[in-house]
């Protein structure tokens, strides 16, 4: 009954997404108010009952409702309630359900916080974002119904993929959602602002917030995804230039870009059609990303054969949506003029080279991905484009973005000096160029990679700090820092995390050590500074799997000393699915992880185990976080609530100026 | 990476469970024991594709095909080949699809020439606009409509 009242109430949304998404454009050409006014109720209504209907389908996976189709197919009985819960998006209906709910949520939310926008801008928003919303609707209702029954319900359900039963990528879904999504608001924004043949400096204020949550949300997301590949998959790797992947990190490189350019907007009046044209690209390449991993044919062409209708559905919604705004984009664009003027050298030219790095590596990524697809159509090629073409293509790119940011970010706006900026970070530079000459001294092999990726993380971070310590002003008042804008201190943080993500790229990639060998019970071997003893090996029952659990002590190679860690890898079977895992054991530490396998039994007795040493591990998601962390001090700035509609009384007056 | 197994029915969490290993890639046994040797297999075998993976390299893979992959590397170092002729070996008798670096030949040119020539357009487009707002006058119209002094007031106001 529940599950129909689901059904029910999602049909009523795709009906309540069609009367916002036409009624309110109407209104907004007409100039009824009567008509306009229709987005908000309708907004609200849509997003309570979307929202319904994923509480419906929620409850079905949580009281193991095995007469649902979906839930058979991805729940247990005996799976623990989290992944219950999270097996409400672990599929493909249920996140596609999951999908609507954000972008509902999203336009919810611009109903709510819009009072402040012109009243034919927020009409024609709302109704752009409803009318994404009834693409998806119908693709949900017509190909994927999350809420089809069985004719003969089972005793029992076919459990969720064993991988996925994990916390970290519980939520990584939802996260990467948010994100995605997030940025079809900056779209209904931009195309928004295209039929109103208008964009000007408030635009750029009010698309700023949205888009910097939803670059927060991905960067949350693809975090969240690659730490769960590195401690899940079993030898640490952290980033595979995965087709799948790649959809994620496209939007994340373009959102990054916007973010920026959108700054350049509000405060200069200038980069004004580019950024739009931004705003449709970031959206348009979630919707890529989308398809990418809806349809599957990408990573088999075979997948995609397997479901032809949802794939075709879906190309149909990005080339519609994506198409139409770019041609909107093409008979209006050139309208807007940009009005502020400024040097060569200014922080607006900086932020151009900024945004022509990111979108420019965010092409190489894409083309990197679709390229065997267009080699075998086109050249009759069957090849491969992996994880060496990415790593060859993508990352001069970002050393020479890692190279400029800390110049760009501290060069004034109009008007900037470059010999004044480069005067100040000459000690950044110095301690830069120390650190990364240090490490090229005592590191044991002769790869770059290291000794670059400290120099430029070095360099990221003490350039942020350089900046901070710039706001002092002439008499060194560090109480104005306390007084800085948070949106200031957001950027520092955010800078700084980049930073830090490179030095723990570069870190895990260039000293990693690795030891693959077959070892008794009792049995102690050394790497690096580290002594392995495996301790026991025995078997074990959880909830829903058996493992084999190993016992290793770690100590001190040379020196006598007490125990460093006690670690437990385990390898798990889950006989539902007849699959296998490994839970790999780490010894998380500042400076390194210590991670250790245990594989299969040997003839004679003895097991497989693996050991890792990985240095500066954590600072790969330690930066993502510090990332997040800017992101959100930057969305908590006051002049965005104030921008966002937020009324209130605030406190106006004992705020200084810039 | 078993795409069949875990794929469809599994949503976006999917982004990373792609590369779903079972049992663990290089095992002990197929391992050289000249550690200079058994670098280099371990390094071609990084660029060299598991034909029945996802995008997973054959020494990530513990896929079956993946291992007969990796001792083939180790036999041809071990017949004395160089790792150029190691991989020519391999790209022989399975295809270039083996590679995860795709070589730079025909059109496969164009792959690599489009970040470069990507970027120097995008930078030639991006001096010409700069240069065009520095050479501009400042427009002239800086007041505010009436409707948007109406709204500056209305915000002075809260």
């Amino acid at each position: 009954m529940i599950a129909e009242l689901g059904h029910a109430a999602l049909i009523l949304a795709f009906i309540t997404a069609i009367v916002q998404m036409s009624v309110p454009l109407v209104g907004a050409h007409k100039r009824w108010p009567g008509w306009m006014s229709v987005a908000e109720p309708a907004a609200t209504a849509q997003f309570l009952l979307v929202a319904a209907s994923f509480a419906a389908l929620m409850h079905a996976f949580i009281t193991s409702d095995f007469s649902l189709r979906l839930v058979v197919e991805n729940s247990h009985s005996a799976k623990p309630m989290l992944y219950k819960i999270s097996g409400t998006w672990g599929n493909h209906e249920g996140s596609m359900l999951l999908w609507v709910l954000i972008l509902a949520l999203f336009g919810a939310m611009a109903a709510w916080f819009g009072g402040n926008l012109p009243p034919t801008l927020r009409a024609r928003v709302l109704a752009v974002q409803a009318a994404v919303a009834v693409a998806f609707y119908a693709f949900i209702l017509f190909t994927s119904n999350p809420f089809l029954r069985m004719i003969v319900p089972p005793m029992d359900g076919q459990d969720l993929n064993p991988l996925l039963q994990d916390p970290g990528l519980a939520f990584h879904p939802p996260f990467l959602y948010l994100g995605y999504v997030g940025l079809s608001i900056c779209f209904s924004f931009a195309v928004a602002a295209l039929i109103e043949g208008r964009v000007d400096a408030a635009w750029g204020r009010w698309v700023r917030p949205w888009t910097l949550a939803a670059w927060v949300f991905l960067t949350i997301g693809i975090a969240l995804g690659s730490w769960w590949a590195y401690y899940e998959l079993g030898w640490g790797g952290f980033w595979f230039w995965d087709p799948v992947e790649n959809a994620s990190f496209m939007p994340w490189l373009f959102a990054a870009a916007l973010l920026h350019s959108a700054i350049v907007v509000e405060k200069r009046e200038a980069l004004k059609s580019w950024t739009v044209l931004l705003a449709i690209l970031a959206f348009g390449f979630s919707l890529i990303g989308t398809f990418i991993v809806r349809s599957g044919v990408l990573t088999s062409v075979h997948a995609f054969a397997n479901d032809p209708e949802r794939g075709v559905f879906i190309l149909a919604i990005l080339v519609v949506f994506t198409g139409g705004a770019l041609t909107l984009y093409a008979a209006r664009a050139g309208a807007m003029e940009a009005k502020g003027v400024f040097g060569v050298v200014s922080r607006e030219s900086a932020l151009v080279v900024n945004n022509i790095l990111l979108a420019v590596s965010s092409f190489v990524v894409f083309i990197g991905t679709i390229w065997p697809l267009v080699a075998e159509m086109a050249f009759g090629r069957k090849l491969s484009v992996g994880a060496p073409f990415f790593e060859a293509a993508f990352t001069p790119f970002m050393i020479l973005l890692g190279l400029i940011l800390p110049l760009g970010s501290m060069l004034a706006w109009k008007r900037g000096s470059l010999s004044r900026v480069a005067r100040q970070l000459v000690p950044a530079l110095v301690l830069a160029l120390a650190m990364g000459g240090l490490v090229w001294a005592i590191q044991s092999g002769r790869t770059l990679l290291g000794p670059v990726g400290v120099f430029l993380g070095t360099w990221l971070v003490a350039g942020a700090l350089t900046d901070l310590w710039s706001r002092t002003g002439r008499n060194r008042d560090l109480s104005r820092l306390l007084r800085l804008p948070r949106a200031d201190w957001g950027k520092m943080v955010a800078h700084t995390g980049l930073g830090v993500t490179m030095l723990g790229i570069s870190g895990l990639m260039a000293w990693q050590q690795e030891d693959i060998r077959t070892v008794h019970v009792g049995e102690t071997w050394t790497l690096g500074d580290y002594a392995f003893t495996l301790k026991d090996v025995t078997r074990e029952q959880g909830p829903n799997y058996f493992a084999t659990v190993g016992e290793v002590a770690v100590t001190p190679a040379k020196a006598q000393g007490g125990e460093i860690a006690h670690l437990y890898p385990e390898k798990r079977t889950y006989p539902v699915q007849q699959m296998p895992t490994t839970e790999a054991a780490i010894d998380y530490r500042f400076l390194r992880d210590l991670y250790v396998v245990i594989g299969d039994p040997q003839g004679d007795g003895g097991w497989v185990m693996r050991v890792y040493i990985k240095p500066l591990a954590n600072w790969i998601w330690g930066g993502c976080l510090l990332m997040a962390l800017g992101g959100l001090l930057s969305l908590s700035d006051r002049r965005y609530r104030i921008a966002a509609g937020a009324r209130r009384q605030a406190a106006i007056g004992g705020v200084p100026a810039e | 990476m078993i795409w069949g197994i875990a794929s469809r029915r599994l949503g976006p969490a999917l982004v990373f469970a792609l590369v779903a290993t079972v049992a663990l890639a290089v095992q002990p046994d197929e391992m050289l024991d000249d550690p200079a040797l058994e670098a280099r297999a371990r390094e071609i075998s990084a660029g060299l594709r598991c034909l029945v993976c996802q995008n997973e390299s054959i020494d990530d893979s513990d896929a079956s095909l993946a291992r007969d992959l990796r001792l083939l590397v180790r036999e041809r170092l071990v017949a004395g080949d160089s790792d150029a002729q190691a991989v020519e070996y391999i790209v022989g008798r399975y295809g270039e699809f083996v590679l995860l670096k795709p070589t730079a030949s025909g059109w496969n040119r164009l792959l690599w020439a489009a970040g470069p020539v990507m970027f120097l357009l995008a930078l030639g487009l991006g001096l010409t606009y700069v240069r065009r707002r520095a050479a501009a006058q400042p427009a002239v119209d800086e007041t505010l409509t009436a409707e948007e002094q109406a709204r500056l007031d209305d915000l002075m106001k809260n």
